[in-house]
């Protein structure tokens, strides 16, 4: 993104910054303090220490507000890995981590892809008539607040008032008439899931839309005229040439998957039936702030960093390890 | 990669005839469209369905969910208002969002502005720190940041809630704007020292209009982010007068349980949906470009 301005010649604002030293002014000093020493303030005492303290507290025992703490080790985190709950929840983030992003990114894909090449006509690549509309209602999730989005949709999903199980008993499915989909514990996890993605798909779908219309249409002319029909080009040009910003949704959508809170929160406040859509930061909250646990939950927080850290690492490893630099440099060209 | 004229009009000699070509396309295209519609239903069915629902009594919601509602009830509008808290939950959402948007804004645009243009020991590894604040996970944060604001009392108060909204929209909005000052010429920064004005000046009244593209885009995903706001309110922000509308909402539909007014609570979903469905179908191509613009990188 950088490089376009560095290759203008001559050019560039980092030479004028650097030139000389200016002296020191009343109208220097208080602009310094004020433009970055404010920020700075708020950003140390608000962001910085409590993730510092963080560290801290997860190595203590404290558990209420007025019981002192206790330097405890790693105790907090030996408990934490026979904590069969936690565990779990740890199981159904991970779970949330690798199939949420997999299904948005799919589906987000092919309906960008059928809006930017879809589109009928002999010569070149053309997108789709009218596509404007689908892209308007496809990102209205992105702007309704997730906790309405998992509001409606349990409404939705639940039995005897819900449209779902109306509509399902409708078309002939009986056995749907009182259904529970997020009280019984084979379908709230995937139930959830589904809501998730609901609430996804539109704004990456706008992403790839605009990553797929920066391609050179020459790229696409050039694979049409050598044979190659529209979903070829979508899994041979399309694909490849958007990598980055598939892997930049990865990324995103994983994060927002290991963390889950509103969503869970919305549809099953209590992490559903046998814990089954119970996730870490649900957990981490109700130890801290209905138990009063805090060293406990803290050491919940610096395992769900970790678990974030890596997953990210992970994604970035496995797009270097399948190609992901050379591509990128052929795409960009 | 590259196609010159020519061998493109060679290719196209050579391929398939160009009626059957036609007809493949027609046909991809009506299957697009199919596709489409379909996604298109699944998101607007569920909030059809709940605008006709905010209409019902609850004996209606509960009885028929496919009927439509036998008249249109708009006493459900004025119990979710009053009875159901969601106007005073409002007015405290517009409050905080409003004054935290405005203050990320100007401060995130000055540290932006010093991080981008000026040279000083510290400068990188603020930058990077704040990149830190970005991926690191709000909930790790969230017990000591209960204390912090506990000590500074500021629990359960509108300002602590909108100071620390400031403080996590913070990294955002500097990462974003760092890179629409660095891209500013150096000339203008120094024909505006020549012409006398000083650092202040200088910003507000030359590099601050410059960067208005980047603020607008920032403005837009940050009053998303801060409106959509539900970790810290429901952390930080326990007093059910102070409520913002992501938590109020949150209560009213799980306090009630199966006695809860369920016309109300769908007008409450739809009071908090209409506001934001509005503007963004009048902004809809600006907010879509600056999230492509905001979202790639």
């Amino acid at each position: 993104m950088t490089t376009t301005h560095e290759a203008v010649p001559g050019g560039g604002p980092k030479r004028s910054v650097t030139r000389r030293r200016r002296p020191l002014t009343f109208d220097r000093a208080s602009f310094m303090v004020v433009f970055l020493g404010l920020p700075l303030v708020i950003f140390v005492v608000f962001v910085v220490s409590p993730f510092v303290q963080a560290l801290y507290y997860s190595l203590t025992d404290w558990s209420g507000f007025s019981a002192g703490q206790n330097f405890v080790g790693f105790d907090n985190y030996v408990r934490l890995f026979h904590d069969d709950i936690f565990l779990k929840a740890v199981r159904n983030n991970v779970l949330l981590a690798i199939v949420v992003p997999i299904v948005t990114i799919v589906l987000a894909l092919t309906l960008a892809t059928l809006v930017t090449i879809g589109g009928s006509g002999t010569g070149t690549v053309r997108g789709l008539r009218n596509s404007g509309f689908y892209r308007i209602v496809s990102f209205f999730p992105y702007v309704i607040p997730a906790i309405v989005i998992g509001l409606i949709w349990a409404q939705v999903f639940t039995p005897g008032s819900g449209i779902l199980d109306a509509l399902l008993t409708k078309i002939g499915l009986e056995q749907f008439e009182n259904y529970a989909w997020l009280g019984d514990a084979r379908t709230a996890m995937p139930a959830s899931m589904f809501v998730m993605i609901w609430g996804f798909v539109g704004f990456y779908m706008v992403l790839f839309i605009a990553a797929i219309r920066g391609i050179e249409p020459e790229v696409f002319e050039a694979a049409r005229i050598d044979g190659a029909g529209r979903f070829r080009s979508a899994v041979s040009i399309t694909v490849p040439l958007i990598r980055d910003n598939v892997q930049t949704a990865y990324i995103y959508l994983g994060i927002a998957a290991l963390d889950a809170f509103v969503y869970m929160q919305a549809l099953n406040p209590g992490g559903g039936p046998q814990n089954s859509t119970l996730v870490m930061p649900q957990q981490l909250f109700t130890t801290a702030f209905t138990k009063g646990q805090f060293g406990y939950s803290t050491a919940m927080g610096v395992i769900l960093a970790a678990v974030t850290m890596l997953f990210a690492l992970l994604v970035f490893t496995v797009n270097a390890l399948t190609g992901g630099r050379e591509r990128k440099v052929k795409g960009r060209r | 990669m590259t196609t010159t004229a020519a061998d493109r009009s060679d290719a196209v000699a050579g391929s398939r005839a160009p009626g059957q070509r036609a007809r493949e396309g027609r046909g991809v295209a009506t299957t697009a469209h199919i596709a489409l519609i379909l996604w298109s239903l699944l998101v607007i069915l569920p909030l059809v369905w709940t605008l006709l629902s905010s209409f019902k009594t609850s004996q209606e919601v509960l009885g028929n969910p496919l009927s439509l509602p036998s008249a249109l009830r708009f006493e459900n509008y004025a119990n979710a208002w009053t009875t159901a808290g969601i106007g005073r939950y409002f007015l405290n959402t517009v409050i905080v969002v409003g004054s935290a948007l405005v203050l990320v804004m100007i401060l995130g645009a000055m540290c932006a502005y010093v991080l981008a243009r000026f040279t000083f020991p510290g400068n990188r590894l603020i930058y990077y720190s704040m990149l830190a604040g970005l991926t690191f996970p709000v909930f790790l944060a969230i017990v000591p940041l209960f204390f912090v604001l506990k000590n500074l009392a500021l629990l359960n108060t509108l300002p602590g809630l909108i100071i620390t909204y400031v403080a996590f929209a913070l990294p955002f909005t500097v990462f974003f704007l760092h890179s629409f000052f660095k891209a500013l010429p150096g000339e203008i920064y120094e024909a505006a020292q020549i012409d006398g004005a000083g650092e202040w000046r200088t910003f507000f009244s030359v590099m601050l209009p410059m960067a208005k593209p980047g603020m607008a885009s920032v403005a837009i995903f940050n009053f998303l982010g801060l409106w959509n706001q539900f970790l810290l309110p429901v952390a930080l922000n326990t007093d059910s007068k102070n409520y913002v509308l992501s938590q109020g909402m949150a209560s009213f539909a799980s306090q009630a349980g199966y006695a809860v007014d369920f016309g109300a609570l769908f007008a409450a979903v739809v009071i908090t949906v209409a506001p934001v469905l509005v503007v963004y179908i009048i902004f809809q191509r600006q907010l879509q470009v600056s999230v492509t613009a905001g979202g790639v990188k």
